[in-house]
């Protein structure tokens, strides 16, 4: 027999705690990682190439399948580029929508986190409470959207319809309810001795090595550097709220949730302001005839206007020749999209970089001697969807 | 009556009787612990639980039996064939015996050993010699390590259970478990041993292997531990083995600390019953509300803390007596 003292280990790519399609072959040296090797691709779609064989419009569906827990951030990057490139001015009460809906995304996404991630440290009952909410989050957005995980609602332009009355009223309530229901997830987790051991001093990544990783989002900010796209460069009118950005210090797992804790008080705090702020006015480009189809009504009684419809549906429009990138903060980190477009109604390439696929580069370094049961913590802290690291 | 009394008396017939209804037993409360267990995490999810399959659901644990004993036995290549199926018989060994020395009611015992609790302490260490095969047979590697966590657990864990009750027989100078019963007669241990009751409780739940100690079989790291490769029935007397000793180790506690089957007004047996499925359900809520601890925490705990607690809980039991 050779002489060898580690075992090699495959985990994943079905595993009940990888959190989709992820492998890892791990070394092990006893319980302790000696090597460990991310594999990826299991859910690859060739979503970046098919977006080169629809039109711009018709490529924004594809989003929503990225990070299927955060559609509408998905949606609202990708259309930000493509407004970048069309140079497109946007209402003011499109933009303030787009914020309250992707504020309500970023709940919704940090409540399934929470649940999956303490559903992986063995606290099963938590991800039922988190569950429960992210339920009315989303039914909340279905309200507005009329869809569940894939809303498709933010256009090139603007927003595809206006909110219904419904709409802010059940919101207002939602958000009056959450700080309460994060309350109690807190008083399951927080302090508690068991919940500590497992996550305080776990796979800590200093704010050095996560910024040499690229590393973004609540991972980073764990950490202690103070980066948040919604405040470095911020978009879709995030200028005009008032919030903080919670730091970390020792960049830990604990540290991480926390950050995701207090995150999504900051959001609802967001959320808050964008329902007193909310203008009212069109909610798409109005200088924009090529890009945004025209009113329903219209296009039932004016000729000019279905013709426009028509022609919109049917070839989409023409950016100039050029490439344009725009990112966003998701609940994951730094969303961006990158389009280049040859001048005709498709797109020449469209390139996503997701947070999960460059936060998931530093996993290796993260779990570097750590313990079996750590691996899955620090798979958990990251967040990953590999809908969006395979793409 | 007193015929039976009579014939019961005969040692054979008193030990066949013993054992069928100790398997009847042993079926049943695994029948009746799945259905709780499902009602009572549900209850604690914001869910119901069962409640298709006969009145609140109580027929489902019947049906899933059913199911599973209508799957194909799976048997993976490469397993090691007769340590693979001897894994999961085994288990039951130490199982049955417990049953045999605990007393659910003053005349309900099947027999009164007096070196009882020895009997079910050595047999229960048992149980990590079926997981080891378990583990060792699947030729597999989540299985291997879920085993060999296993087996550090119970060495680690089953001295400070041991040294918990040792405090208590200190008490009563018997290893009877009768005579442990009838010494409570006036005040239950728990309020004389509250420490060596609350090591022992946390011991218990670590030697069944369930959450938080649930490292064996921990899913979100090693799929499903050492019962992985195996199916259908096999994978049932797993599950049943670990609902019985839920209710054994919840048994010896009400037996050593809660005063046994003593209570007023109810017959002792209800009483016995009430207790340990008191315990069972304290047990099962840890399951659904707390995380799972780190194996070397988990170590640490007993070997650090609950060890060195329980030789100080004896010194002091030991020094109180003689004074």
């Amino acid at each position: 027999m050779a002489e060898s003292r580690t075992m090699t280990i495959n985990m994943g790519p079905q595993h009940p705690a990888t959190h989709g399609v992820l492998r890892v072959l791990l070394e092990l040296d006893g319980e302790n990682v000696a090597k460990s090797e991310p594999h990826i691709g299991y859910l690859h779609r060739g979503i970046e190439k098919l977006f080169e064989s629809m039109t711009w419009r018709q490529g924004l569906p594809f989003t929503d399948r990225l990070d299927y827990t955060s559609g509408v951030s998905n949606n609202l990057a990708y259309c930000l580029a493509v407004e970048k490139l069309l140079d497109l001015n946007i209402p003011k009460r499109a933009q303030y929508l787009r914020v309250m809906m992707s504020e309500l995304q970023r709940i919704a996404a940090h409540l399934l986190w929470l649940g999956t991630h303490a559903l992986d440290l063995g606290a099963m009952t938590v991800l039922f409470y988190t569950f429960r909410e992210r339920e009315t989050a989303i039914e909340i957005l279905e309200l507005a959207t009329g869809a569940r995980i894939t809303p498709s609602f933010i256009r090139i332009g603007g927003l595809a319809d206006d909110i219904p009355d419904t709409f802010l009223p059940r919101l207002s309530a939602f958000i009056d309810e959450l700080p309460q229901r994060i309350d109690d997830y807190e008083t399951l987790l927080t302090n508690n001795p068991i919940w500590k051991r497992r996550t305080v001093g776990v796979t800590p990544m200093s704010a050095e090595d996560c910024i040499n990783y690229g590393v973004t989002g609540p991972v980073l900010r764990a950490s202690g550097v103070n980066y948040d796209v919604r405040k470095a460069y911020p978009y879709t009118g995030y200028e005009d709220f008032d919030f903080d950005i919670p730091l970390g210090k020792n960049g830990d797992v604990y540290d991480r949730y926390l950050v995701r804790l207090i995150e999504m008080r900051q959001s609802i705090r967001i959320i808050r302001q964008s329902i007193e702020k909310l203008p009212m006015g069109p909610i798409a480009a109005q200088d924009a005839p090529q890009v945004v189809p025209p009113d329903k009504k219209d296009v039932q009684t004016d000729i000019a206007s279905l013709i426009r419809h028509f022609k919109i549906m049917q070839e989409g429009f023409e950016p100039p020749v050029g490439e344009a990138y725009a990112s966003i903060e998701s609940s994951k980190g730094e969303l961006g999209f990158y389009v280049v477009s040859d001048g005709s109604n498709k797109p020449y390439r469209v390139r996503v970089r997701p947070p999960s696929f460059v936060n998931l580069g530093a996993l290796p370094k993260m779990i570097d001697g750590a313990l079996v049961a750590d691996i899955v913590a620090a798979i958990g802290s990251i967040d990953i969807v590999l809908g969006e690291i395979d793409r | 009556m007193e015929q039976i009394l009579k014939i019961l008396d005969i040692e054979g017939v008193r030990l066949a009787v013993g054992l069928l209804a100790v398997f009847l037993f042993v079926v049943v409360n695994a029948l009746i612990l799945t259905w709780a267990e499902r009602k009572v995490a549900g209850h604690m999810q914001l869910r119901i639980g069962p409640k298709e399959v006969g009145p609140y659901g109580l027929i489902q644990p019947l049906a899933d039996a059913m199911k599973l004993l209508g799957k194909e036995i799976i048997t993976p290549r490469n397993v090691d064939k007769p340590i693979f199926y001897l894994g999961p018989i085994m288990i039951f060994i130490p199982v049955l015996v417990a049953f045999v020395v605990i007393p659910f009611d003053s005349y309900l015992q099947v027999r009164d050993i007096n070196v009882g609790i020895l009997v079910i302490l050595a047999f229960s260490s048992f149980t990590v010699l079926s997981i080891l095969m378990a583990g060792w047979g699947s030729n597999n590697k989540y299985s291997l390590i879920g085993s060999i966590r296993s087996i550090a657990q119970s060495v680690a864990y089953e001295i400070p259970l041991l040294l918990s009750l040792l405090a208590v027989i200190m008490m009563t100078n018997s290893l009877s478990l009768k005579d442990v019963v009838v010494a409570q007669k006036g005040i239950w241990f728990i309020f004389l041993q509250p420490v060596a009751f609350i090591i022992y409780f946390i011991a218990a739940v670590a030697e069944t292997n369930r959450t938080p100690f649930d490292l064996p079989e921990a899913e979100s790291e090693l799929v499903a531990g050492y019962h992985t490769e195996y199916s259908g029935m096999m994978f049932a007397l797993f599950f049943l083995a670990e609902y019985t000793n839920m209710f054994i180790v919840s048994a010896i506690t009400v037996t050593f600390f809660l005063g046994g089957y003593q209570g007023p007004f109810l017959p002792g047996i209800v009483w016995f019953l009430l207790k340990s499925y008191f315990l069972v359900f304290v047990m099962m809520w840890f399951r659904w509300t707390f995380p799972r601890v780190r194996f070397d925490q988990l170590l640490n705990i007993s070997w650090k803390a609950l060890i060195p607690l329980s030789f100080i809980n004896l010194l002091v039991t030991g020094g109180l007596l003689k004074l």
